[in-house]
């Protein structure tokens, strides 16, 4: 029997990486196993993907899935300039991003904020788990005010939530999924494998060694008791053609530039993904409350790409030849012209 | 009284008064006349209102280094008058304006008032322009004192000022109003003085600050990604490039660039950025200072250890911590060789001169890309921020060397199997890269900081640890026959009985001393200027054939001396440090007098 192949001719297992070494039951190998099946079913070619991560648990995953593409593991916190500078020398990479809270929220905040402000193309997954695992379960920067180690220590300071920070800085696709909530997960993985610019996906992923026990805020019980998707997501890739049309106002359809489409249909009424204030409200206001909100907050095309608005040739800048990278000699002889007194 | 076209004029005014511009016209005026000058800006870390000088020097043999001493001050700045005063020679002459009262203050010295306040009117009625127009009033007196060639002052002004008519107008009436008063007001001659050579000395040379010329260098090395946080004194070779790759850098078809230039949050993300592209397959680049170094060591011991190619342009400043940006050092050597934790090394490159900042920053990406790992241009505020005559710059002719990568067809020929990141296939200790984005599906690998073998798989296995870093340190052995020899001088066939080591732009104040050592002292002197780090086996050489030797370097610490000792496996004996360490570049007489004890307290 011939393994079943995806639009490109590949079968699942061309997405598979090395075996993981994380924990049993990590929320992170849920996102991983969704990540093979989302770029098997996506017909991602795999040497244009480029797995982009930092230090800790999550940013080993590079690892464990897609052996075919490149990956920079690279130092902690500072995976988005590495990103950056990738996809600018090479505009035709898909950058994806995968990081953790203490990553994204402690060492890297500064990179991780200018990488939105500059809407970076780069799809950018943090697996958040609201505690160090390496270091033995320390809070991380995301962990809920009120939240509980193991020990019972209650952590006393206020969260950063990459999600309320994505929407204040313009990002354009801000979504938080469960890793225990595969169908949301894959959906939004696949969105924002297609959007443009940078795509925040927020992965409640639970850490079942050190942050997984009652008091916690990131545990799949938690997880499980309170999620409450915003919104349902539909995602129907470029080579299929959308099915009937939906009757307008119950569902908002929102093309991306490589011809896919996004289908949003509410499900907790008067949330706008259109809207990013409200979104920003009404997450501030769940924050208040302890809810746990998911799905796709905000989506909004159309704002010009950090590689756009470099007005870079066609090709990659990686590939160029000498004859276009070395100007001519009489450009010398006009700046040395320049250079006479 | 010195000789005609041998002198040093200052010229102390308040930061952000617009006398740059003044300053420059002064310098091309001479330098259109055919006298060989450079010009220093010693500026204070402020937008304005602190004292600023610029410092011109001419020597008719063309000597570059910075000189004790003034000839001819322009004293405009109360604050820093009686500083001033002091540096002149007895027999100077000082042009002061005159509400500062300089006159009688020195008997050895000619000190000539000038109302500037009050001339300024007459040239301009705008209220607002005052302050920058006073300037040219002293480029018009200046240039008459010293016997400037009237046509040469206008040309340089009106080449200074192109398309700028209006402002042209003004400022030529400026100097024109300054130049009369002095023939009016002042006693002719002037014992400091020039006079146009029989030869233009400067026939086709240009006159480019260090940062403008390695900007330039990088271009035409096909620089495609520039990554930067501006620091003084990186900065305007950030700007410079930006200009340069703006007008030379776009494709001739669609206009659109063929590079980019990339203002990051700080040099964490400026040098992350480099990574990422060089990574890619771009050549990259940033520019920094100590303090940027030493926030990018982390990142640059990953590309180290990782083997991702870089160009690091390193425009020294003085001091630990933010020490004094405007103010010149050769002091981040030694954190630079080894710079990041465990055993990480990384190859310098020490440009002497523009013509240098242009050709080494061209090598230094050959080099990132030949050897996979990052170069440092070692460059300083002196030759970065500063005016330097040069010949023009060679065009590059040597194609671009863009290292060992595998493409499609070459990995296809390989097959499955046939491609692992750090293998040393041909034993010289270089493996094989690919670049990401590479079609096939095969070649992908995976780049980490962390422990890894040969084949780029994690390991805590020693043997395979061991295996490569290993292998690491063969390509440095393999590098270091790839970096330039020393540039020695030698005073006659047999070693001379003193050896001075230099590098960099300590250079101009140890060649200007070997004259001075020989002529009027009678000591013959070799030198030997090192290019680079690792050191070539010939600077090894010139340290054993010598028993009297100095380094000269700019730092507290005698860092290059530091890294020859723990280059060579015999002990390095009778090495004395010339060192400077003040922020302002060495002088010939310093490192003469500094030779002089040196014989005096020898056995």
């Amino acid at each position: 029997m011939t393994a079943k192949v995806n639009r490109i001719g590949l079968p699942q297992d061309a997405y598979k990486g090395g075996k993981s070494t994380l924990c049993p039951g990590c929320g992170h190998d849920a996102v991983t196993a969704s990540l093979i099946r989302v770029l098997f079913e996506s017909g991602v070619e795999p040497w244009r993907l480029a797995k982009m991560s930092g230090i800790g648990c999550s940013s080993k995953t590079p690892g464990y899935f897609s052996s075919g593409s490149w990956a920079f593991n690279a130092c902690h916190g500072r995976m988005p300039p590495v990103a950056t500078g990738a996809v600018v020398a090479n505009r035709t990479l898909l950058p994806l991003g995968v990081s953790g809270d203490g990553d994204t929220a402690s060492i890297g905040l500064g990179h991780f904020v200018h990488a939105l402000r500059r809407n970076v193309p780069l799809c950018y997954v943090v697996e958040n788990n609201g505690v160090y695992g390496l270091t033995k379960g320390q809070f991380s920067a995301t962990a809920d005010r009120g939240a509980k180690l193991r020990g019972g220590e209650e952590n006393t300071f206020e969260p950063v939530d990459v999600c309320t920070l994505a929407l204040e800085l313009g990002c354009g696709f801000v979504a938080r999924s469960f890793a225990a909530d595969k169908r949301q997960l894959e959906t939004l993985l696949k969105a924002a494998l297609s959007f443009p610019g940078t795509s925040v996906l927020d992965v409640v992923s639970p850490c079942v060694t050190f942050n997984d026990h009652e008091g916690s805020t990131r545990s799949y019980a938690w997880g499980r008791e309170r999620e409450h998707p915003v919104v349902e997501v539909g995602f129907v890739p470029h080579w299929e053609a959308p099915e009937v049309e939906i009757p307008a106002g119950e569902v908002r359809e929102v093309p991306l530039p490589d011809g896919s489409l996004v289908r949003i249909r509410k499900v907790e009424e008067g949330f706008d993904t259109a809207d990013a204030a409200g979104a920003w409200r009404r997450l501030r206001e769940a924050r208040a409350r302890g809810e746990f909100l998911t799905g796709l907050f905000h989506l909004a095309t159309g704002r010009p790409t950090f590689v756009e608005g470099l007005d870079l040739v066609e090709e990659p800048l990686a590939l160029l030849p000498e004859g276009r990278l070395r100007p001519p000699r009489s450009a010398l002889e006009d700046a040395l012209d320049g250079l006479t007194p | 009284m010195p000789a005609p076209n041998d002198f040093v004029l200052k010229v102390g005014t308040v930061n952000g008064s617009g006398s740059q511009t003044a300053n420059l016209v002064l310098l091309r005026a001479l330098f259109r006349m055919g006298v060989p000058c450079s010009g220093k800006n010693l500026f204070p870390s402020n937008i304005a209102g602190l004292p600023t000088w610029f410092e011109i020097r001419a020597h008719p043999r063309g000597w570059l280094a910075r000189r004790r001493g003034v000839d001819l001050l322009v004293a405009m700045n109360p604050a820093s008058a009686a500083q001033d005063l002091a540096e002149v020679l007895p027999g100077g002459v000082v042009v002061y304006d005159e509400p500062l009262a300089l006159a009688g203050r020195r008997t050895d010295v000619a000190a000539h008032g000038v109302p500037f306040g009050k001339l300024v009117l007459e040239v301009c009625p705008e209220p607002r322009l005052r302050r920058l127009v006073v300037n040219m009033i002293y480029v018009g007196v200046v240039g008459r004192l010293l016997g400037l060639d009237r046509g040469e002052l206008d040309a340089a002004l009106a080449r200074m000022l192109r398309g700028k008519e209006k402002a042209l107008g003004l400022n030529r009436a400026a100097v024109d109003l300054g130049w009369r008063w002095a023939g009016d007001h002042l006693p002719a001659p002037c014992p400091v003085a020039v006079e146009r050579p029989p030869r233009n000395l400067n026939e086709g040379r240009i006159l480019v600050d260090g940062n403008a010329a390695a900007a330039l260098g990088a271009v035409f090395a096909g620089v495609s990604v520039f990554a930067w946080y501006p620091i003084t004194p990186s900065t305007s070779l950030g700007d410079a490039l930006a200009g340069y790759l703006g007008k030379y850098r776009r494709d001739p078809a669609t206009g659109k660039a063929t590079f980019a230039v990339l203002q990051a949050e700080d040099e964490l993300a400026a040098v992350g950025m480099a990574m990422g592209a060089g990574w890619a397959g771009a050549r990259a680049m940033t520019s920094t200072s100590g303090p940027g170094i030493s926030l990018m060591g982390e990142l640059l011991g990953f590309a180290y250890y990782a083997e991702v190619p870089c160009v690091v342009v390193d425009v020294q400043r003085l001091g630990p911590s933010t020490g004094l940006p405007t103010r010149t050092a050769q002091g981040d050597i030694l954190q630079v060789a080894t710079l990041s934790h465990g055993d990480t090394r990384h190859p310098m490159l020490f440009p002497s001169s523009v013509a240098e900042a242009f050709t080494m920053a061209g090598d230094a990406f050959d080099l990132a890309e030949r050897f996979q790992t990052p170069v440092f241009l070692m460059s300083d505020l002196d030759l970065g921020m500063n005016l330097w005559p040069s010949e023009p710059f060679p065009f590059p002719e040597k194609p671009l060397d863009r290292g060992k990568v595998l493409k499609e067809e070459d990995l296809a020929r390989l097959g499955k199997g046939g491609f692992f990141r750090y293998v040393d296939r041909d034993g010289d200790g270089i493996p094989y890269r690919t670049l990401p984005g590479t079609p096939g599906g095969l070649g992908s690998y995976f780049t980490r900081g962390s422990g890894h073998d040969e084949f780029g798989r994690y390991t805590e296995d020693p043997a395979g640890y061991v295996k490569n870093v290993e292998r690491i340190a063969r390509k440095w052995e393999t590098l270091r026959s790839a970096l330039p020899a020393p540039e020695v001088i030698r005073a006659g066939t047999e070693p001379a009985p003193v050896g001075i080591l230099h590098f960099g732009t300590t250079r101009w104040a140890v060649e200007e001393a070997l004259s001075i050592l020989r002529e009027e002292h009678g000591i013959a002197a070799d030198a030997c200027r090192i290019l680079a780090y690792p050191f070539h086996d010939g600077v090894g050489e010139f340290l054993r054939a010598h028993g009297d030797l100095y380094m000269v370097e700019q730092n507290r610490d005698g860092q290059m001396a530091s890294l020859l000792r723990a280059a060579n496996p015999e002990p390095v004996v009778g090495l004395e440090g010339i060192l400077r360490y003040d922020g302002f570049p060495p002088d010939a007489r310093s490192v003469v007098d500094a030779v002089l004890v040196g014989r005096r307290s020898a056995p």
